[in-house]
């Protein structure tokens, strides 16, 4: 695959080692073997919305975030917060890697008592910044971690991973110009933009183009970069972390593929919500593997 | 002149207003002195070495927060007119330690922003203090959008959310003060700043306590907010003609005093609740509630705004039509009472 990244001149020049890049890979294909898993515990999930996300979760828990094992609440730790906390199912595990809950909490997931569900929830789960559901909260959220941060003389860098179709939303706009305004150049929004929601393409929906201009606009340095390239992600995220003279919020826009891993559901929108029975999770899980194997 | 210049103010033939009543929007604090409080108590808590910040959707001179923004501009947020991004990052400055008060005409806090205010707030535990200004009908001829005779009954549905409605300055920097260690979330409703103070100085002050006023036998007027100097007002007069009439003052909605309440209903005929609100789900509801519960024999009347949109007129106006001054909160009781 190409590198489409349009920051940096070698893939490579961030010191990138191989073996880096092997675990960024193998820890996508982790995201997206899990959340098949997972999902079959609760016969119902976003399976497509996850995988569109997988490289950027690993990207972001093993490589570009600040955080310490074992330590969910460290105050210095760099914040993740979800607008489409619908792909919780895909950190939930990235967590249980950092030390912050115990690994067989998943096996319940979504079960009575267990705390992991559909969506993140910051009471229940350790390592969830903030609880999200109602799409188009998180940019405010991270916006005000980010001043709150300031104002308490921390150094920490708050993401927020927000879905393309909550580019909808009203309250994301305000955040923005809000955040813009605020110069908190430590918030870094990053835009999933596979193209779909649930009732079909985003562009169809309500359009969201050009979405670079509008960002740039608001007041946003703006980076867009192939979703699903770990290289071209870790080499980024690096980039902007060593960024001290930036005065204004980043917005990444990440071109991904809805589904990305299974071959119909990258061709079939109505994978956003779904459910695999045993003989096709196995087929889904070979696929993945092998995609694992080839990338 | 050009581009933006060319609109620009021109020199008149005056150089300002020549009357001293006349006043523009940023005087607004001299007109309501009783804003000064907000800001004063919050400045207080800083100087306690709580790390508090102050934030507003562009009404600081509403609330009077331009006084604590000169005070620590370093702690002060201008979110400008985004009402429900202010909530949401209150919630996300909270998870950093930092005690946020966010300001808004009640009418939007409570609405507009419902949603934020149950998830990213009291869903998540955090110590947001919300702070509900001009409540009830106080914005008067602005019309129904400004108008907030919901917000304490939709305030008071969402679990975790502390629920206060002070009924003057000095009770409002006390109920502030007594948050510095609270800690759930909380929603303030409070006035205009231009209501007359019940307590000359701050009175004492805790979550779910109240304050009685007067022991009655007849009827027992249990109150809140900017109906508790009215209601005094009334009681005052209703005692000196010899009626043996009670006085509650209900600061906290939520938890409600059931104390107070079953006690009232105890000793009393009749309990009356009077609020500048909807009588549906608020104060009224809150209290009926308890006291169906508890099979309490006395009476509920409940008085405010009775299931309607209020009309618009200056809200002295308006307090006396839907008999929300003294005169009419004693008119009621005696109407019961007869």
């Amino acid at each position: 695959m190409p590198n489409t990244l349009n920051v940096g001149p070698d893939p490579d020049g961030a010191g990138l080692t191989p073996d880096t890049v092997a675990l960024l890979k193998e820890r996508a294909q982790h995201v997206r073997l899990e959340t098949v898993r997972l999902i079959s515990i609760a016969k119902v999930g976003h399976y497509s919305s996850t995988f569109s996300c997988a490289e950027l979760f690993a990207t972001l828990y093993y490589d570009a975030m600040r955080l310490r094992r074992g330590e969910p609440q460290w105050p210095d730790r760099d914040r993740f917060l979800m607008g489409k906390g619908h792909a919780a199912v895909g950190l939930y595990p990235l967590l249980v890697d950092w030390g912050f809950f115990p690994k067989e909490l998943l096996d319940g997931y979504t079960r009575l008592g267990n705390p992991l569900g559909d969506h993140p929830d910051m009471t229940k789960v350790p390592g969830v910044d903030f609880s999200s559901g109602s799409i188009g909260h998180a940019l405010s959220g991270g916006l005000g971690m980010a001043l709150g941060g300031r104002m308490a003389g921390r150094k920490f860098d708050v993401y927020v991973m927000l879905g393309d179709g909550e580019m909808q939303e009203g309250q994301v706009w305000e955040a923005a110009l809000s955040a813009a305004h605020q110069k908190v150049s430590n918030l870094i929004a990053i835009v999933d933009r596979n193209g779909f929601q649930l009732d079909g393409q985003v562009d169809d929906i309500i359009g969201i183009e050009p979405l670079a201009d509008k960002w740039r606009a608001f007041g946003w340095e703006v980076h867009d970069v192939d979703g699903h390239d770990v290289v071209a992600l870790a080499t980024l995220f690096r980039a902007l972390k060593g960024d001290a003279a930036r005065q204004r919020p980043v917005c990444v826009i990440a071109k991904t593929l809805k589904g990305k891993g299974v071959g119909y559901m990258e061709r079939e929108a109505g994978w956003h919500l779904g459910y695999l029975a045993p003989e096709d999770e196995a087929l889904a899980i070979a696929e993945i593997m092998g995609n694992g194997d080839a990338a | 002149m050009s581009g933006l210049n060319a609109i620009g103010p021109e020199t008149g033939a005056t150089s300002g207003p020549t009357s001293a009543n006349s006043w523009q929007y940023r005087q607004i604090n001299a007109r309501a002195p009783g804003l000064s409080y907000l800001s004063d108590a919050l400045s207080h808590l800083v100087d306690a070495g709580v790390p508090v910040a102050a934030g507003t959707a562009d009404l600081q001179y509403s609330n009077g927060l331009v006084r604590f923004a000169q005070r620590h501009p370093d702690r002060f947020i201008q979110f400008g007119i985004s009402e429900q991004n202010m909530v949401s990052a209150a919630a996300g400055m909270a998870t950093t330690g930092v005690v946020p008060f966010v300001a808004t005409f009640a009418s939007f806090l409570a609405l507009l922003c419902c949603e934020q205010i149950r998830m990213d707030v009291a869903y998540s535990k955090l110590p947001v203090r919300l702070i509900g200004h001009h409540a009830g009908i106080a914005l008067g001829f602005y019309g129904t959008s400004h108008h907030a005779t919901e917000d304490l009954a939709i305030m008071r549905s969402i679990a975790g959310l502390t629920v206060v409605a002070p009924a003057d300055g000095p009770q409002l920097a006390a109920a502030i003060k007594a948050s510095a260690d609270h800690p759930h979330p909380i929603y303030f409703r409070i006035g205009r700043g231009q209501e007359p103070n019940v307590y000359d100085e701050e009175p004492l002050f805790a979550f779910g306590k109240a304050i009685e006023h007067e022991v009655g036998t007849d009827l027992t007027i249990i109150t809140c907010g900017t109906m508790v100097h009215p209601a005094r007002e009334a009681v005052r007069s209703l005692r000196a003609s010899g009626l043996s009439v009670g006085l509650i003052d209900m600061h906290t909605i939520k938890p409600l005093d059931r104390t107070a309440v079953l006690a009232a209903a105890d000793r009393s005929r009749v309990v009356l609740t009077v609020e500048e609100h909807n009588i549906l789900g608020g104060l009224g509801g809150a209290v009926a509630e308890v006291m169906a519960e508890a099979g309490s024999k006395a009476r509920l009347v409940r008085h405010g705004i009775m299931d309607e949109y209020s009309l618009i007129a200056p809200p002295t106006h308006l307090y006396r039509y839907y008999r929300l001054d003294a005169p009419g909160i004693e008119t009621v009781v005696r109407d019961i009472l007869a």
